[in-house]
C-alpha cells in the first residue's frame, strides 16, 4: 500500500497529518491494519479530552486481538470518525483516507515535525516484522 | 521447525498469512478472515485440514475396543457411517474429541487433531488389546469443503481429477472410499459440506480444481469464528482434561442406552448425563462493542460464576459471541470484563448461527 508523502508516523504505527488549520488527524498505518486483519470494533477518544503524547486513547479491535491506539504528540481531542460506528472496516480499505480515527489540536505543531517520515517508517515497519 | 503440508506452495501463491498451528504451518487468513468467513456461509470455501492425523483400528476386537475407549457408541454405525465422539479419562476428563467412521465391522477410520495428537496416541496405544491393530494413514492430505455450494462443487471437482464419487445423495456422516480417497459429509462450519482425504501428492491439483469453481480459500481465523457461530466447541480452548464433556457443551457424545456397554470414564459420566457435572457451558452475546475474549471473567451480582472459553466476533450477527463454562445456571443476562471493564452479556441460544440463516 502505497503511503501519502505528506504524512509522519509514530512507533506505536499512527500516521499523522498537520491539516491546514494547524489541527492535526491520526489513523493507524496500513501496516498496522494488516497486521491486526478484519477490525470489527473502533473505539474513539471523547471530544474535547485533553491527552499527552504516547497516552492510549482509543481502541481498535479485530477478530484476532485488541490495540491500543497512542495520541502521537500532546493536545486536545477535536473531532472523531463518526463512521468507524458502522464501517469499522473502512480502516483496513483506506488506512490513510476515510478509515481516519480523530482529529486533535495539538499543544506544539512542532512536535509533529519529530515523528518519522514515511520512509523512515517503512524501514521501521518491515524491522519490526 | 514448522511441517509444511502438500498444500504450503499453493497457499504462499495464493498470499496466505501462515502461522503455526501445533507444529504444522497452515494459513490463518488469506487476506480477509471476514470475508472467507462470509464465503462459506453464502457459497464455498475450501481448508486445508491436513494437520489432522488419520489412523485404522483393524481387528476381529475393533468393535468391541472402540465401544470401550469412546465415549460414544460405534454400534449404532452401519459400513461407510461416522460419529462425533469423546475419549475420556476414568474420571471423565476428556483425552480428545474425534470423528470416527465405521468402514466395515473390523476397520475404523479415526481424525486425530494436531493439537493432541501425541497424547490421544499414547493414550490409545496404552489401552490396545488383543485383536486390534492400529495403522497409521500417512502421505496424504485433507482438505475440507464446506458452504451451501461445497458438494457440487467437491463432486464436480472430483470428477475433474479422473474420480467418480458421487456425493450429492451422501446423507450427513456418511462416508464414500474410492481408493486412497475418503470423503465424507461432515464439517466444522455449521453448513453442508465435506472432508476429504486424498493421496498428498494430488492436493494441489484438488485445490486448483475446487479454485476454478470459485470455491474461496480459507483459513484458521475463518474455521474459528464459523465453528464458534455454530456453537462447536474447540479442543484446548471449550475442552480439555480437567472437565467432562458435559462440562464443555459436547454431552451428547455420551451414549448410555446399552446399560452393559463398560466405556472408560462411565460412571463418573453416565451420572452427569443425567445430574449435571459441576460446571456447564452457555452462549453469550456481547450487546455493547467490544470483545469476548477468552479468559475473561463472568460474573452474576457481583459474584465470578465461570469465565469464556473462546470468544470472536460473530460477522452474521454483527456482534461479539462467546461460549463460557459456568458454574450457576441464571437466565437473562451477566456481566462479562471486557477490557477491564464490566459489560452486560446475554444469554443465547446455541448455535448463535442456526443452520442457513446466513443466506435468509
Amino acid at each position: 500500500m502505497d503511503i501519502p508523502g505528506d504524512l509522519k508516523f509514530a512507533p506505536s504505527h499512527e500516521w499523522v497529518r498537520v491539516e491546514d488549520d494547524g489541527t492535526i488527524t491520526i489513523g493507524i498505518s496500513g501496516h498496522a491494519q494488516e497486521q491486526l486483519g478484519d477490525l470489527v470494533f473502533v473505539e474513539t477518544p471523547e471530544i474535547d479530552h485533553q491527552c499527552e503524547a504516547e497516552e492510549g486513547i482509543a481502541v481498535v479491535e479485530s477478530v484476532k486481538a485488541a490495540s491500543d491506539i497512542y495520541a502521537p504528540v500532546a493536545g486536545k481531542v477535536t473531532d472523531t470518525n463518526a463512521q468507524l460506528g458502522d464501517s469499522p472496516e473502512l480502516v483496513n480499505s483506506d488506512p490513510y483516507g476515510e478509515g481516519w480515527i480523530f482529529k486533535m489540536q495539538p499543544d506544539d505543531l512542532e512536535e509533529v515535525e519529530k515523528l518519522m517520515d514515511p520512509d523512515d517508517y517503512e524501514s521501521f515497519a518491515e524491522a519490526a516484522e | 521447525m514448522t511441517i509444511q503440508t502438500a498444500l504450503h506452495q499453493v497457499h504462499l501463491d495464493g498470499a496466505a498469512k501462515l502461522v503455526d498451528f501445533s507444529g504444522f504451518s497452515l494459513p490463518l487468513h488469506y487476506g480477509s478472515v471476514i470475508d472467507e468467513h462470509q464465503a462459506v456461509r453464502e457459497s464455498a470455501g475450501m481448508f486445508d485440514l491436513s494437520h489432522l492425523y488419520i489412523i485404522e483400528a483393524i481387528g476381529h476386537k475393533a468393535t468391541h475396543w472402540l465401544r470401550i475407549l469412546l465415549s460414544n457408541d460405534v454400534a449404532k454405525l452401519t459400513d461407510g457411517h461416522g460419529l462425533y465422539s469423546c475419549l475420556c479419562r476414568e474420571d471423565g476428563g476428556v483425552v480428545d474429541d474425534l470423528l470416527v467412521f465405521r468402514v466395515d465391522e473390523y476397520r475404523y477410520r479415526l481424525y486425530i487433531d494436531a493439537a493432541r495428537r501425541e497424547k490421544t496416541l499414547a493414550w490409545i496405544t496404552a489401552h490396545l488389546t488383543r485383536g486390534v491393530e492400529i495403522v497409521h494413514i500417512t502421505n496424504t492430505a485433507v482438505v475440507a469443503v464446506q458452504g451451501p455450494d461445497a458438494v457440487g462443487c467437491a463432486e464436480t471437482a472430483i470428477k475433474a481429477l479422473g474420480l467418480s464419487l458421487p456425493l450429492a445423495d451422501l446423507p450427513r456422516f456418511a462416508a464414500r472410499q474410492d481408493g486412497s480417497w475418503f470423503v465424507s459429509r461432515t464439517g466444522y462450519t455449521g453448513e453442508d459440506g465435506v472432508e476429504i482425504s486424498l493421496p498428498s501428492h494430488l492436493a494441489a491439483a484438488l485445490w486448483q480444481a475446487l479454485s476454478a469453481l470459485d470455491v474461496k480459500p480459507a483459513g484458521l481465523g475463518a474455521r474459528d469464528t464459523l465453528r464458534l457461530e455454530a456453537g462447536f466447541s474447540s479442543y484446548g480452548q471449550d475442552i480439555d482434561e480437567r472437565h467432562t464433556p458435559c462440562e464443555s457443551g459436547i454431552d451428547s457424545t455420551i451414549d448410555i442406552d446399552d446399560e452393559k456397554r463398560p466405556f472408560v470414564g462411565r460412571e463418573v459420566l453416565e451420572d452427569q448425563k443425567m445430574f449435571g457435572g459441576q460446571f456447564f457451558q452457555i452462549g453469550l452475546t456481547l450487546d455493547g462493542p467490544g470483545m469476548l475474549r477468552r479468559g475473561a471473567a463472568v460474573e452474576l451480582v457481583g459474584q465470578t460464576i465461570g469465565s469464556i472459553t473462546s470468544g470472536s466476533f460473530s460477522p452474521v450477527r454483527g456482534a461479539s459471541i462467546g461460549l463460557a463454562r459456568v458454574s450457576r445456571k441464571f437466565t437473562g443476562s451477566c456481566d462479562v470484563t471486557v477490557r477491564g471493564r464490566l459489560q452486560p452479556a446475554r444469554i443465547t441460544s446455541v448455535p448463535f448461527v442456526p443452520h442457513g440463516l446466513a443466506r435468509e
